[in-house]
């Protein structure tokens, strides 16, 4: 296991993770039905999904890259249910 | 020789005791497996009992799926051994492809705890021979993710092969495709359901039936059946 030191660059893979649009999102829903509470009523359809960080120490190679999709379509998320909407390097992280 | 029933307990499972209870009540010996446990003690059958395996973080039963032991009782499953996961189990049990489909949050966005009736779809499973096909049986239900969801394809190939185990009666209490309340593998040693078999085995402590409060002992039947499947 690669140890995260001071003063390395350590590079970042961000994942998105969304339920299939033909399942139903409970919570999307709830936090839909809550909004005009706070009085922001201009929407009129909420999702909510999963962001995933795998960080690395040094720069994201091509080979991270691809062991992020394994694991973004193995682990992360269950095919029948979800989608894997994004594998991308974070270009903000440092 | 009694039959020896294995009962996992991962960190976070809460009806393990509940489940060694009802193998117990059944006449089968109750074995404790350990989610770590390189081995399965020489048992003839594997119960994944309710709660929820570590903590059900990322999804309710995705990390259950890598502990040590499920490698086990997925070898298991393959050459026959009889499986049988309840709620959180079912759970698992999706998750490790030993069944179609995934448990995701109820469509009405609470978690619903009462007895459920339920209508016996599939009686040829190693769990389910003591019912007859039709049969209209109350077990206890409580989830918030028990809405059972699968590909169109998957749901096709379920119903046409007869392997919806148990659907709900009237209400569907948490918009499962199909009503679907339990299914089963190709070979019907593996059974899920979101109900709680082993909190109908006991005479005041059971759901409340037309004969009396607490009287349901519906449950008992499932570990019986697979005591027969066993003796086979």
């Amino acid at each position: 296991m690669p140890i995260h030191r001071e003063g390395d660059n350590m590079g970042r893979i961000v994942v998105d993770i969304m339920p299939k649009p033909e399942i139903l999102d409970p919570q999307g829903k709830a936090i839909l039905q809550a909004l005009p509470r706070l009085g922001v009523d201009n929407f009129v359809a909420v999702r909510q999904g999963k962001r995933f960080e795998l960080s690395v120490s040094g720069e994201v190679t091509d080979e991270d890259l691809q062991r992020a999709r394994e694991a973004a379509t193995t682990l992360l998320s269950n095919p029948i249910i979800e989608d894997v909407v994004a594998v991308r390097r974070d270009e903000d992280a440092q | 020789m009694s039959a020896r029933i294995g009962v996992v307990t991962f960190p976070g499972t809460l009806d393990d005791q509940d489940a060694r209870r009802a193998v117990t009540a059944a006449g089968a010996d109750a074995q404790v497996l350990w989610h770590k446990d390189a081995d399965l003690h020489g048992v003839d059958a594997i119960v994944l009992p309710g709660g929820f395996s570590y903590g059900d973080y990322l999804r309710c039963g995705a990390i259950a799926r890598f502990a040590p032991v499920m490698e086990l009782v997925c070898e298991a499953a393959e050459r026959g051994m009889p499986v049988l996961g309840i709620c959180n189990g079912f759970q698992v049990l999706c998750e490790a492809h030993l069944l179609p489909g995934a448990l995701v949050r109820n469509t009405g966005q609470t978690f619903r705890c009462e007895d459920k009736p339920l209508i016996v779809d599939n009686a040829d499973t190693a769990w389910t021979s003591r019912f007859e096909r039709g049969q209209r049986i109350i077990i206890p239900l409580k989830h918030g993710e028990g809405s059972y969801q699968a590909t169109p394809a998957d749901l096709e190939r379920l119903e046409g092969e007869g392997r919806v185990v148990f659907r709900y009666d009237g209400d569907n209490p948490n918009g499962s495709a199909n009503n679907i309340a339990g299914v089963t593998n190709a070979q019907g040693n593996v059974v899920g359901l979101m109900p709680h078999p082993e909190h109908a085995i006991e005479v005041g402590f059971g759901p409340d039936t037309p004969t009396g409060i607490r009287r349901g002992l519906d449950g008992l039947e499932m570990f019986r059946s697979v005591l027969d499947a066993l003796a086979g």
